[in-house]
C-alpha cells in the first residue's frame, strides 16, 4: 500500500530528527500530566490560603504559593489544560476555515477564487493581534470567545497552503482520471484532493497551537486573557510579573512552560516538514 | 515594468476597499451600538437630542448607506473625532503616534533581517553542525518565550540591577536640552531592550525560510554546473547561490508588517512607549469606535503598502518581471 | 474639590495620593538625612498607570486628570492637614444667621498663568457652566442647590440656598476657571483642555501625548513659589514596569502594593533612597449588589452573600493587614462613623440556612443553588488597573462557590465600565471603591433619586427612612442633630446590605529621599506640595 509505505518514510525520517522527537515526548508528556492533574497533586487549582501566600518553593509547595496562598505547580498542571484547549480548539477551527477556503477556491478556480484569494489577501493584511483586540474586548470574558476569535482570525495561511496543494493535485493524471470516469466534485475532492494536502495543513497547525498559546498568553497580559479563577500559563505569569524580584518562582515557572512548549510544538512542525519534504530524499 | 506597477497599484483599489468593509463589519457587528456609545457619554442628553444627533451621524440609515458615508470621508482622511473627552480628531491622535511605531518597527526589522539572513544562509551552509542545531533552537526560544515576560527579565537586570540602560520610555528627562549626537545616543540606550527583544522573537520564521530557501538553491543544477566548473566555494555560495536565495525573502519584508504592527501592543504596554499599539488598545478597551476604526484601517493600509513595496523590490531585481515576461 | 469629583475620582483607580483627601492618623515614616536647606529647583516625576483625559476639571472624571487640575487650579476653599474647610481663593467668607447665604470675599492679586486678573467673575462663571445642561459633568448637584449666585462686585462672590444645605461650604472647593477664556464657547471644545490655565502652584507647560504633562513652578503663585522647579507626569501603562522605574530612579513617587511595601522596600538600598509612608486611605472598597435585579431583590439573600464573604481573610491576603474591615460608608474613628455597628460577620452556616429562607434550597448537579429552576449565578464587575479588587472578587468567588453560587469576574476599562455598564444598570455586582469624603453627607450615593444614568445611586437603592435621614443629614448645621442621622443610616445599611461593605485599605505612597518637607497629617502626603524641597546639593534636574 501506498499509504502505509508513506508513513515507515514519514515516521522512519521523523525519528531521527532528535529534536522533533523530544518535543513530540514533551508533548504526550504534557497531555498525560493534564489528563492525570487530580492524581499528581493533592491541591486544587482554585483553592486559596490567604495566609499563606507567596511562599517559595518548599516540601510542601514544591513551585511555591501565589498571591493568593494557591499552589503554583498546581495550576500550572491544570494551566497545562487550558493551554492545551486553547491551542487546539483554536487550530481546529482555523484549520476547518482554511481547509475550506482553500479546496473551494482551488478546485473551482475562476471567479470564485479570485474573490476569495483577494479575500486571504486582505485578511493578511490586518496585524492579527489588531482584530482579536478588537472584538475580544467587546464580548465578555470568556475562554470560548478567545479559541473562536483566535481561530477566526487564522485561516488565512491553511486557506493559501490547501489552495496551492489543491491546484497541483488537481492537474495530475490520476484526478484527470478519475474526473473522466464521472466521479463527482464532492468525491473527487474528499477521496483524493484533501488526503492529499494533509501534510502541509498538518505543518502549519503545529505550528498554529504554538502561535495561540503565545496569543492567549498576551491577551493576559493585557487583563483580557481566560477569566479568574481558571488557571492559564499566561494568567499564572501575568500575576506574578508584579513580583519578578522576590518571587521569581511565580514568573519562572509559567514562563519556562509556556517557552518549552511552545518550542516543543515549533520542532514537532519542523520535524514534520522536513519529513515530508520530498526534496530531503537522501 | 510601467503596465505590472500600474496594474498593482489599481489592485490597491478593492483591497483597500475590502479593508474598510471589514474594519467596518468588525466594529459594528460586535455588540453595544457605537451610537449608544456617544451618546451615553453624556447624560443629558433627551430623547429628541439623542435623535437628533442619531440624525446628524448618519445613524438612522441603513447600515449600507452609514457604510458608504464613512468610506467616503475616509477617502478624504477625515476619520472622525475620538469618542474620548479629549473629542479630538482620530487622525490627530493617530499622526502624532504613527511616527514611533514605524521607526521602531524599522528598526526592529533592520536589525532582524541582518541577523536572520547571515543565520540562516551559515545553517543552509552548514547544515546538520552544531552551529546549525544551536541556531535553530536559539531562534525558536526566541520564538517561544513570551515577549512581556523576557521583556521584563531585561528591564529588571539592565535597568534596576545593573543600571546599564533606562527601564522604559523614549528618551531622558530633560533630552530636549542635548546636543543631537547625545539626544540620539540617548534614544538608543531607551530602544535597545525592546527593539531586540522585537527581533529576538521574529528571527525564526525568517532565518527558517532563509536557510530553506538557501537549500534549495544549493541543490540546484546551476550551482552544481558553478561548482563542478572547479569555482571556488565562496564565488558560488556568495556569487551565485546568494542573489538567487535573497530574492523571495523581499517579499517577506512586506508580509512581516501586521505581526510586527501587532506585537507593538505588547511592547508599548511594557515599554511606555506612546505608540499606535498603546493607542490602539487603549482606544478599544474605552470602545472608542472612531479611532479603532480609524487605527484599523491605518494598520491594514500600511501593510498593504508595504506588500507593494516589497513586490515592486521583488520585481526590480527580478529580471523576468522587470523586463515584462513574468506578470 | 467637590464631594462629587472625589467621589469618582475614588470610584477610578487612585494610584496617587498627591493633594487629594486622603488621611488620617498614625501616618507612619523613617526619617532619615538631614533636613537640609530649602532651595528652589529639581523636579518630581510622578508615575502614573494612565493618562489625564481632559484638563478642564468639570469635564473630568478620572484621577489622572484630578492630579494635574489639582495643582493647575484653585477653588474658592479647600481642605487643610487636619481636614478643615480653609480659604483658598477666597480669603475668607461670612454665612448669614440662617445659613442660607455665603459670602466669599475673594483674594486680591491674584493672577491667572496668563497674567489677567481674578475676579468674582471666573466663579460666577464656572458655577454657570457647571450647572449649565449642555456641560457633561457629574458635578452639577451641589451648584443645583443653589437659587441665587451674583457677583456684587470683582472681589465679592454670593450665593443663596433655598434650605440649609450642609455641604455647601464643601462644594465651593471646585477649581476655578478663567472666564475670560472660556465664556461664550463651548467647553466641551476649548483648547485649555489640553492646554490648561489656572491660579494654581503650577503653570502648565507642554503634555506630550502618552508620555508625560510638565508642569512648571508658578513664580507669582499667591501662597508664595513653589520650591520644586517642576512636576513631571509620567505615563506608564504596566505596574510592574512603573516599580521597576522607581527602583532605576526614573521615578519619584507612586503609590506602592502592600505587597511591595512589605517585601519589596525593606532592604537598605531602598530605605536610603525612598521614603515610605503608610496611613489610612479615604476610602473604601465594597460589592455592590444590582436591587433591580430579582436575585438580589431579597435582603436575605444580601445578608447571606456578606455572611460568606471572610472580610479578614481579605484584608490578610489581599492587604496583608495594611487596612481595617469596613462595616459601612465612614472612616473608623471619624465623628460621623457609629463604632456599634457591626454587620454580618463570616458565618457559612448562617449564609447557608438565610439562603434556604430565602427559598434556596436545591442545588444541581454541580453544587450551585437552584431556585424555581433557576441556578444561582452572577457576575461581578471591576475596573481595570487595580488587582486588590480583582483579587478580592476572586477571593468572594470562592468563597461564594462553597455555598452553592457562581460568580464570573469580569475586568473592564473604566470609561466603557461607567458607560456601558454603570449607566444603564447593566451588571449583577460590581467591586468598586468611594472616596470618603470629610463632610459626611452621602445623598449622592443612596438617595433614591439619584438613580438616573450619570448619577450614583447606580444600585437603586430605595429605603424611606434612608431617604428622610439623608435629607435631614444635610440640612442643618447642627453636629449632634446630623451625628444622630448618620448612625441611624448607617444601622439601617448594616441591616439591608444593599453593598458588601468590605475594607478601607492604607494609602502606601513612597517619595524619593531628596523630597524634603513632607509632614504627614490626616490629609495625607500631598496637601502642603509646595513647601516640598530638594536640598541644592541633591537636585538632580
Amino acid at each position: 500500500m501506498k499509504d502505509s509505505f508513506f508513513r515507515q518514510v514519514f515516521w522512519s525520517r521523523f525519528r531521527t530528527n532528535r529534536f522533533a522527537m523530544a518535543g513530540a515526548l514533551l508533548i504526550v508528556f504534557l497531555f498525560l500530566v493534564s489528563l492525570l492533574a487530580p492524581l499528581i497533586t493533592p491541591y486544587g487549582p482554585d483553592d486559596l490560603d490567604l495566609y499563606h501566600v507567596l511562599m517559595p518553593p518548599s516540601g510542601t509547595h514544591w513551585f511555591g504559593t501565589d498571591d493568593l496562598g494557591r499552589d503554583v505547580l498546581t495550576r500550572i498542571i491544570y494551566g497545562a489544560r487550558i493551554s492545551l484547549k486553547v491551542g487546539f480548539v483554536a487550530v481546529g477551527i482555523a484549520v476547518a476555515i482554511g481547509t475550506v477556503i482553500g479546496l473551494v477556491s482551488g478546485y473551482y478556480s475562476g471567479r470564485l477564487d479570485n474573490i476569495l484569494m483577494r479575500f486571504v489577501d486582505i485578511m493578511l493584511c490586518f496585524p492579527t493581534f489588531f482584530l482579536i483586540l478588537a472584538v475580544i474586548a467587546f464580548l465578555e470574558q470568556s475562554i470560548w470567545y478567545i479559541m473562536i476569535i483566535i481561530g477566526l482570525t487564522g485561516w488565512m495561511g491553511v486557506a493559501r497552503l490547501v489552495r496551492a496543494e489543491v491546484l497541483s493535485i488537481r492537474e495530475r493524471d490520476y484526478v484527470m482520471a478519475v474526473r473522466a470516469l464521472g466521479a463527482s466534485d464532492t468525491r473527487i475532492i474528499f477521496r483524493h484532493i484533501l488526503p492529499n494536502s494533509l501534510s502541509p495543513v498538518l505543518v502549519s497547525a503545529t505550528l498554529g497551537v504554538a502561535g495561540a498559546i503565545l496569543t492567549e498568553s498576551a491577551l493576559s497580559f493585557l487583563g483580557i486573557g481566560v477569566p479568574p479563577p481558571t488557571p492559564s500559563w499566561g494568567n499564572i505569569l501575568t500575576a506574578g510579573k508584579e513580583y519578578i524580584e522576590f518571587a521569581w518562582w511565580l514568573t519562572l515557572y509559567p514562563g519556562l512552560a509556556i517557552t518549552v512548549t511552545v518550542l516543543a510544538y515549533y520542532l514537532v512542525g519542523e520535524g514534520i516538514r522536513d519529513a515530508l519534504d520530498p526534496r530531503l530524499k537522501r | 515594468m510601467i503596465a505590472y506597477l500600474a496594474k498593482r497599484i489599481l489592485l490597491l483599489i478593492p483591497l483597500m476597499l475590502g479593508i474598510t468593509l471589514i474594519t467596518f463589519a468588525v466594529v459594528h457587528l460586535a455588540p453595544g451600538e457605537p451610537v449608544e456609545m456617544q451618546i451615553s457619554m453624556n447624560p443629558k442628553v433627551t430623547a429628541e437630542a439623542r435623535e437628533r444627533l442619531k440624525k446628524f451621524y448618519g445613524l438612522d440609515k441603513p447600515l449600507h448607506v452609514q457604510y458608504a458615508v464613512w468610506v467616503k470621508k475616509l477617502a478624504m482622511l477625515d476619520f472622525g473625532r475620538s469618542f474620548a473627552p479629549d473629542n479630538r480628531p482620530v487622525i490627530d491622535k493617530i499622526r502624532e503616534r504613527i511616527p514611533i511605531t514605524l521607526s521602531l518597527n524599522i528598526i526592529s526589522l533592520v536589525i532582524e533581517f541582518g541577523l536572520a539572513i547571515p543565520i540562516g544562509i551559515l545553517a543552509a551552509i552548514r547544515r546538520d553542525t552544531l552551529f546549525d542545531k544551536g541556531m535553530t533552537v536559539f531562534v525558536f526560544i526566541g520564538f517561544a518565550v513570551p515577549t512581556f515576560w523576557l521583556a521584563l527579565l531585561l528591564m529588571y537586570l539592565f535597568g534596576v540591577k545593573l543600571g546599564w540602560l533606562p527601564v522604559s520610555g523614549l528618551h531622558s528627562l530633560g533630552s530636549e536640552a542635548y546636543g543631537s549626537l547625545r539626544w540620539l545616543l540617548d534614544m538608543a540606550k531607551h530602544l535597545l531592550i525592546p527593539v531586540s527583544v522585537a527581533a529576538f522573537g521574529s528571527l525564526a520564521g525568517l532565518s527558517r525560510y532563509m536557510r530553506s530557501t538557501m537549500l534549495d538553491v544549493i541543490r540546484q543544477d546551476y550551482i552544481t554546473t558553478a561548482r563542478a566548473k572547479g569555482l571556488p566555494e565562496r564565488t558560488v555560495i556568495f556569487r551565485h547561490a546568494l542573489r538567487n536565495a535573497l530574492l523571495p525573502v523581499i517579499t517577506l519584508l512586506g508580509l512581516s508588517v501586521p505581526g510586527l504592527i501587532g506585537g507593538s501592543v505588547i511592547f508599548e504596554t511594557i515599554f511606555a512607549i506612546p505608540g499606535m499599539g498603546q493607542l490602539f488598545y487603549g482606544g478599544v478597551m474605552a470602545r472608542d469606535y472612531p479611532l479603532v476604526m480609524g487605527i484599523l484601517v491605518i494598520g491594514a493600509g500600511l501593510t498593504l503598502i508595504g506588500n507593494l513595496l516589497a513586490d515592486l523590490g521583488y520585481a526590480f531585481a527580478d529580471p523576468r518581471i522587470r523586463h515584462g515576461q513574468g506578470s | 474639590m467637590t464631594r462629587g469629583v472625589i467621589a469618582f475620582l475614588a470610584m477610578a483607580m487612585a494610584f496617587m495620593v498627591l493633594q487629594s483627601c486622603d488621611g488620617g492618623k498614625g501616618a507612619t515614616r523613617v526619617p532619615k538625612r538631614g533636613a537640609g536647606t530649602p532651595a528652589y529647583g529639581d523636579a518630581i516625576v510622578v508615575g502614573s498607570i494612565g493618562e489625564p483625559s481632559t484638563l478642564l476639571p468639570v469635564l473630568a472624571t478620572d484621577s489622572a486628570s484630578g492630579d494635574i487640575s489639582n495643582l493647575v487650579y484653585n477653588g474658592l476653599v479647600r481642605y487643610d492637614k487636619d481636614l478643615k474647610l480653609e480659604g483658598d481663593l477666597a480669603e475668607q467668607w461670612d454665612i448669614s444667621p440662617d445659613g442660607l447665604t455665603i459670602t466669599f470675599h475673594l483674594r486680591r492679586g491674584v493672577k491667572w498663568h496668563d497674567g489677567v486678573d481674578f475676579t468674582s467673575r471666573d466663579v460666577l462663571y464656572t458655577y454657570r457652566v457647571t450647572i449649565d445642561p449642555k456641560t457633561p459633568t457629574a458635578y452639577a448637584d451641589a451648584f443645583k442647590q443653589v437659587i441665587k449666585a451674583e457677583a456684587p462686585d470683582d472681589y465679592t462672590f454670593r450665593v443663596s440656598y433655598a434650605k440649609p444645605f450642609a455641604p455647601a461650604l464643601e462644594s465651593w472647593g471646585m477649581s476655578v476657571l478663567p472666564a475670560h477664556l472660556l465664556e461664550g464657547k463651548d467647553i466641551t471644545k476649548s483648547p485649555l483642555a489640553r492646554k490648561p490655565v489656572g491660579t494654581g502652584p503650577y503653570i502648565f507647560r507642554e503634555w506630550v501625548a502618552g508620555q508625560r504633562v510638565i508642569l512648571e513652578s508658578n513664580p507669582k503663585y499667591y501662597e508664595g513659589r513653589p520650591y520644586v522647579g517642576r512636576f513631571i507626569y509620567k505615563i506608564v501603562p504596566d505596574s510592574s514596569t512603573m516599580y521597576m522605574e522607581l527602583k532605576a530612579g526614573g521615578i519619584d513617587q507612586m503609590g506602592i502594593s502592600p505587597i511591595q511595601y512589605q517585601r519589596q522596600t525593606g532592604t537598605a538600598d531602598f530605605t536610603s533612597k525612598f521614603n515610605k509612608y503608610r496611613y489610612p486611605a479615604s476610602q473604601y472598597t465594597y460589592l455592590a449588589y444590582n436591587l433591580r435585579n430579582p436575585l438580589f431583590s431579597d435582603k436575605r439573600v444580601r445578608q447571606a452573600l456578606t455572611s460568606a464573604i471572610n472580610k479578614d481573610e481579605i484584608i490578610h491576603g489581599v492587604l496583608l493587614g495594611m487596612g481595617q474591615i469596613a462595616h459601612g460608608p465612614y472612616k473608623p474613628g471619624t465623628w460621623a462613623y457609629n463604632p456599634r455597628i457591626r454587620d454580618f460577620d463570616y458565618n457559612p452556616e448562617r449564609a447557608r440556612a438565610l439562603l434556604a429562607e430565602a427559598g434556596w434550597r436545591e442545588k444541581n448537579s454541580d453544587g450551585i443553588l437552584v431556585k424555581d429552576g433557576k441556578p444561582f449565578q452572577f457576575t461581578i464587575l471591576t475596573n481595570q488597573g487595580n488587582d486588590q479588587r480583582l483579587k478580592s472578587a476572586v477571593i468572594i468567588q470562592y468563597r461564594l462557590k462553597a455555598i452553592g453560587i457562581e460568580v464570573k469576574i469580569r475586568v473592564i476599562e473604566w470609561a466603557s465600565f461607567l458607560s456601558q455598564f454603570i449607566d444603564k444598570g447593566n451588571f449583577d455586582a460590581v467591586l468598586l471603591g468611594w472616596t470618603i469624603t470629610p463632610d459626611p453627607d452621602i445623598f449622592d450615593i443612596w438617595h433614591s433619586s439619584k438613580t438616573g444614568p450619570k448619577e450614583f445611586n447606580f444600585i437603586h437603592y430605595k429605603n424611606p427612612e434612608v431617604d428622610r435621614l439623608l435629607v435631614q443629614g444635610r440640612s442643618t448645621f447642627d453636629m449632634s442633630e446630623r451625628r444622630r442621622c448618620y448612625y441611624r443610616l448607617q444601622e439601617i445599611l448594616a441591616e439591608d446590605q444593599p453593598y458588601t461593605f468590605l475594607y478601607v485599605p492604607d494609602a502606601l505612597p513612597v517619595v524619593s529621599a531628596r523630597f524634603r518637607g513632607i509632614k504627614p497629617a490626616p490629609a495625607g502626603i500631598g496637601y502642603n506640595f509646595i513647601k516640598w524641597y530638594v536640598p541644592k546639593e541633591e537636585q538632580v534636574y
